[in-house]
């Protein structure tokens, strides 16, 4: 150990703040872990208890699987997300790189126009883009929230993207080019996975709001068939009469998808690959 | 043959001229060394023979073929880069292949090429490795040997040394003089270090603000320098510039190379040491003079000197150079 730098109170004071902090963030889940697999009156009774023997009950489960078709809006909620990220990762970091490589007019008026984006919200625009899903058709369709989701995701993404990529060697590109490889081959075999944490980055910022996302799932793609798993969950929540059991129980089943993306991503973030390449 | 041609080249960035006129011939086989100051153009002029940047004017041609309008890829270069710049996804066989594979060489004489260059750098141990498996110098041999497999009429050199230490740098400057004489192959060499284009050059190109300054052999730059900034600019510690009026000799500025120098009982240099610096072989003196000039003497073999002692220094006047005003060299 270095004595010079390890002060036990500095450690315990950190540990500290951090299990504080841990505490906090995930007492919402556990609250709604522990309560999805408890009855309903047990869930009023004690809010907090572990559930026994006596509350233990898998009623919320069973309506959730009985009611809707909760299989259907899992899957739409999966090809949304993972198309959406998809599109925005690659367009994302095609207009990031010829921002950053290429000399052109203009160029630096492009980039703020394309980072623009992240200062005005999507959401404003809300009528115009129903007005135009309306009109293409796209209306209760997976595509028309692919298509706004990729819209509001990109800005952030070129934005970041950009900047990671003026720091990729220029002489690892240029060696590529007097290899004779194509700007396409530079971009996705030298330069991709030299930005590969900061699109992870990106990635979890972008997935996290469209995952959990009700306003655009209710305005342009309410139908059985296009329900995501957020709007279908609402089905439980009434005006008079509330399934906590269910709503419960389908937030815990919601938790998990998002959970298994962000752990890819984040070893994305985690995992320096590119060491090794310049000095 | 003439393995470079650059008639006329022009470079400007906005409004920025990074490269004003060069014209520039380079033999077959030839060894030259680009070299100046950070910022005079140097790498720029590379990057344009290389094809990495356009000419704003002028003509490229390389192996008697006009390359001004043709890809990197096709201009039968190859280049080895200050930071490397292998691919770090590959390991160094697939480094060293990647160019030929690009090019659509058959598989058996890509494994020759390799079999031969790694050889050549005594690469056969690592051809398996990853870059970043590897030392610093062990990088900067298999970015060589990239270049090697290529076969090229025309190597481009960018600062190739600048990042290994000092010990590696001597052995790698001596291997790539030893790939020159082996290869046979036409060299173009940019360093702002003068040792290394002393050391490996068989002419240099002195360049400052875009211009060329001088071309001519190691030694020829050394002896018979055009102007001051080339005499100053050879040679290490570099030439003192001394006010040439007190010393009786004509035009403005006096250049007198620190080994010219010597120790007398009087002369016409007088001052105090300020420094010494012993270097085994050699001894350096900083001389500080009346007329608060520093004048950099080098002695041969161990002496000893204090500092803040009085010294006189003479000089050879026959090997003293003169420069006008504007520092243009006025020849006897």
């Amino acid at each position: 150990m270095h004595k010079a730098r390890h002060n036990p109170l500095n450690a315990i004071a950190a540990h500290a703040a951090l299990l504080t902090w841990t505490a906090i963030a995930l007492f919402p889940v556990a609250v709604i872990l522990i309560n999805s697999f408890k009855t309903r009156k047990a869930i009023f009774r004690e809010p907090l208890a572990l559930p026994s023997p006596d509350s233990f009950s898998m009623i919320g489960y069973q309506t959730v699987m009985k009611q809707g078709d909760f299989f259907l809006y899992f899957q739409n909620s999966m090809i949304v997300t993972v198309v959406s990220l998809f599109l925005v990762l690659l367009f994302g970091a095609m207009a990031a790189f010829a921002l950053s490589e290429y000399r052109f007019r203009g160029n630096t008026l492009m980039g703020l126009y394309l980072a623009l984006g992240i200062m005005i919200p999507i959401r404003i625009g809300t009528v115009a883009i129903l007005d135009l899903m309306v009109q293409t058709g796209l209306v209760n369709t997976l595509m028309a929230l692919i298509l706004v989701y990729t819209a509001q995701g990109l800005p952030l993404a070129v934005f970041i993207l950009s900047e990671f990529m003026r720091q990729v060697s220029d002489d690892l590109k240029n060696a590529g080019r007097i290899d004779g490889l194509s700007e396409y081959r530079i971009f996705f075999r030298l330069v991709l996975p030299l930005v590969r944490p900061a699109m992870a980055t990106v990635a979890v910022f972008n997935m996290i709001p469209i995952w959990n996302d009700l306003w655009f799932p209710l305005i342009l793609a309410p139908g059985e068939a296009t329900k995501t798993l957020t709007l279908g969950s609402q089905v439980f929540i009434g005006q008079f009469v509330t399934d906590w059991n269910a709503v419960l129980s389908a937030l815990s089943l919601a938790i998990l998808p998002v959970l298994v993306l962000y752990v890819i991503f984040s070893r994305q973030l985690i995992r320096g690959i590119t060491s090794g390449a310049v000095k | 043959m003439t393995a470079l041609r650059l008639e006329n080249i022009q470079k400007s960035f906005g409004n920025v001229n990074v490269l004003k006129d060069i014209d520039l011939e380079v033999a077959h086989g030839e060894f030259v060394v680009f070299v100046g100051p950070s910022g005079c153009g140097k790498s720029t002029l590379l990057r344009v023979i290389a094809g990495l940047e356009d000419a704003s004017a002028g003509r490229v041609a390389i192996g008697g073929r006009d390359v001004t309008q043709t890809p990197p890829a096709k201009r039968g270069i190859a280049m080895v880069f200050q930071s490397y710049a292998l691919y770090p996804h590959l390991d160094v066989e697939g480094n060293m292949a990647l160019g030929l594979k690009q090019a659509g060489e058959d598989r058996k004489v890509i494994a020759d090429r390799i079999a031969m260059a790694s050889t050549m750098l005594a690469l056969e141990p690592y051809l398996k490795r990853r870059p970043a498996e590897l030392s610093g110098g062990q990088r900067q041999r298999v970015a060589i040997g990239r270049a090697i497999v290529r076969k090229p009429d025309l190597f481009l050199f960018d600062e190739p040394l600048s990042n290994l230490d000092a010990a590696l740098r001597m052995a790698t400057r001596v291997e790539i003089a030893r790939l020159h004489r082996e290869l046979g192959a036409s060299m173009i060499y940019v360093t702002h270090d003068q040792t290394e284009a002393m050391t490996l050059a068989d002419r240099i190109v002195v360049l400052r603000d875009g211009r060329i300054e001088q071309v001519g052999s190691p030694m020829a730059l050394y002896n018979d320098p055009a102007n001051q900034f080339v005499a100053g600019f050879l040679g290490a510690p570099s030439m003192n510039f001394l006010n040439a009026g007190p010393l009786g000799a004509p035009g403005a500025v006096l250049g007198v190379r620190p080994e010219h120098l010597r120790v007398a009982d009087e002369g016409p240099i007088t001052g105090r040491i300020t420094h010494v610096e012993r270097l085994g072989g050699d001894t350096n003196l900083l001389v500080l003079t009346p007329a608060g000039e520093t004048v950099t003497v080098r002695l041969f073999g161990q002496h000893d000197h204090r500092v803040d002692a009085g010294i006189a220094l003479d000089f050879d006047r026959a090997r003293a150079l003169s420069f006008d005003a504007q520092g243009k060299r006025l020849r006897a």
